[in-house]
């Protein structure tokens, strides 16, 4: 009897606990968006925790008045498009490749693949090289650079050797199908659900990178979504630093206060714009997300 | 001898079609991973632009020595590593959501938990940081207003360095949490039931049935995931620190990987900052190995 009761309370405070992270998962989402629609006055002064307060979407508008956002927007989309046709390109067909363990030189060229995980040139080398090979500022500079993930071939491997059965193969040998025929016929029409994951994979990574893009690509025209938003960030941050308000007449003290409330705010808006095609994507890929780790976790 | 021979360069002939496949891939990294690897040698060189890799000078460890000789070195260490430790002490946050996540009864509330939970693991490092940069700001951020309706006091997050490590390493476990427990999630839907039933027969609570039962279940794969993270102790993420850096918070936020692209790519001092590299590389894959040789000792569980 005491069991039982110890087991309730147990269940009880579990399922309190869960409630109390989840509201802390979710909460920082909620704000930005209540930040986001809210008067820029209100959450520039802080008042805002719960709830909105005097409804507006100038923020919104203001973001939307950044040309360069658009140009983001438009980059962001492209790289993310090619650069991941371009990863499964380079990707899929290598890991297909090396799920065939009869391959001579199958484990030189595992190695070949699997040594680059755990060692690199790193930074400078790397950078000398992009540079030497005229890669710096080119539309086409993040769509090459970080072309493939050896951890995206290995989990797709690892999927191609564990559940497409060999009899399948056999088959079409039997019939004197090539390798080719055995890819493109058998291999790739079973593969959705792994293309789906690493494309997912792929894409979530090319949305979201920032580093790269940093580096190499500093003309203007050609900078992702993510070096926009932290661009207007940090020029939030200077045109407030620079106001002197010593020789600033009333009205112009009032355009500047709002002014600055506004591009606090806006931050908030520009954090949701670039965001929303991964929450938007989201519903409909996470149950790919877990599907790839769970077979990147088996041990191939 | 002749026939052995033969019988290679027949199923080379016979796989070419794989080579075709693999072809891609095969250059793709040799330019941008082994051309690097090579080039890594400007650490052991006095690399100049206009000289190239191969016209400058041979002067093997100088670099090395000068980095470890350099006042700051103890400081740059210091910091990778407090911000390295720090990350890996969060290392069972996610075991620990994933085991209270596998007592839920309600299959609706697990899925809808679960579901939330990965969110964040989908913003971008650039986003995460502007949040964390707005939430925390002594006069706008709603963490102070919080604070405030609390009854406590402003406080300056963002400018004082003694609260670097903690914004870096919790943001970071609000962002991983969920996604990061999937694995643990799958890995314990597949413990046996009989086992938990033989457990309860003989009156164990359900918290001794995390403890007995659970916990062993998904050892190996807690093993796998620790090593991964221990090989990750000096490889901290570039990237979120340097989005978070600021000058009043340099005396924790600068780390290894960060001084190196100042001095490398904003400074221009590509071979000093090239060997500074391959000396984090090389201690990272050290501990890996360790930590892994121990595990395979111990747990008979290794990444190779």
């Amino acid at each position: 009897m005491r069991k039982i009761n110890s087991d309730k309370v147990f269940g009880f405070v579990n399922g309190l606990l869960l409630v109390l992270i989840l509201l802390i998962m979710v909460y920082p989402l909620y704000f930005v968006i209540i930040a986001s629609i809210s008067d820029p006055i209100q959450v520039g002064q802080g008042k805002l925790v719960l709830l909105p307060k005097g409804f507006t979407l100038d923020s919104y508008k203001e973001a939307f008045r950044e040309k360069q956002i658009w140009v983001g927007y438009r980059n962001s989309i492209y790289y993310t498009v090619v650069g991941t046709l371009f990863n499964l390109f380079l990707t899929v067909p290598t890991a297909y490749a090396l799920s065939k363990k009869k391959m001579r030189f199958h484990g030189a060229l595992t190695f070949y693949y699997v040594f680059t995980m755990y060692f690199g040139g790193g930074l400078l080398p790397y950078y000398l090289l992009v540079k030497e090979m005229g890669l710096i500022n080119k539309p086409y500079t993040l769509i090459v650079l970080g072309g493939l993930s050896v951890y995206n071939v290995v989990v797709t491997r690892t999927y191609f050797a564990n559940s497409i059965p060999e009899s399948l193969y056999e088959a079409t040998e039997i019939d004197g199908g090539s390798e080719f025929d055995n890819f493109f016929r058998i291999a790739l029409p079973l593969s959705k659900p792994i293309i789906a994951v690493i494309a997912l994979y792929y894409a979530v990574g090319r949305w979201n990178d920032y580093f790269t893009a940093m580096i190499y690509t500093a003309k203007k025209a050609y900078q992702p979504l993510q070096t926009v938003l932290r661009g207007i960030l940090l020029e939030g941050e200077m045109t407030l630093g620079r106001i002197d308000i010593n020789i600033l007449s009333e009205e112009e003290m009032a355009y500047y206060v709002r002014k600055s409330f506004l591009v606090e705010s806006m931050k908030y808006s520009i954090i949701f714009i670039a965001s929303l095609p991964m929450l938007i994507a989201y519903p409909f890929v996470q149950k790919y997300f877990v599907q790839g780790v769970m077979i990147g976790s088996v041990k191939g | 001898m002749k026939n052995r021979k033969k019988l290679t360069l027949k199923s080379i002939f016979h796989d070419w079609r794989l080579y075709v496949l693999l072809l891609p891939s095969l250059v793709y990294l040799f330019i941008f991973a082994y051309i690097p690897m090579y080039g890594v040698q400007i650490a052991f060189r006095d690399f100049s632009p206009r000289k190239g890799i191969w016209g400058s000078e041979w002067v093997g460890l100088e670099y090395f020595k000068r980095f470890i000789e350099y006042p700051n070195f103890k400081f740059l260490m210091m910091n990778t590593l407090r911000i390295g430790l720090y990350s890996l002490a969060t290392f069972p946050c996610s075991i620990i959501f994933a085991l209270m996540l596998n007592e839920v009864r309600s299959t609706k509330f697990k899925k809808s938990v679960q579901m939330i939970s990965y969110i964040p693991h989908f913003l971008s490092t650039v986003v995460v940081c502007s949040m964390v940069t707005l939430f925390f700001n002594q006069k706008t951020g709603v963490v102070n207003a919080i604070i405030e309706f609390l009854g406590g006091t402003r406080t300056d997050f963002l400018t004082k360095a003694s609260y670097f490590e903690d914004i870096y390493v919790w943001s970071g476990v609000w962002q991983g949490l969920g996604f990061g427990a999937i694995i643990y999630i799958a890995a314990l839907a597949s413990v046996p039931m009989e086992q938990i039933e033989a457990a309860r027969i003989d009156g164990a609570t359900r918290l001794q049935i995390i403890w007995h039962v659970n916990i062993p279940y998904i050892l190996p794969t807690i093993i796998i995931m620790l090593i991964f993270s221990c090989g990750g102790i000096l490889g901290v993420g570039f990237e979120k620190i340097l989005l978070l850096q600021n000058d009043l918070n340099l005396s924790r936020s600068q780390v290894i990987s960060t001084y190196v692209y100042e001095i490398g790519i904003r400074g221009g001092q590509f071979s000093y900052s090239s060997a500074i590299g391959l000396f984090n590389t090389i201690i990272n894959v050290t501990i890996l190995a360790i930590v892994n040789e121990i595990a395979r000792r111990f747990g008979e569980t290794s990444i190779w």
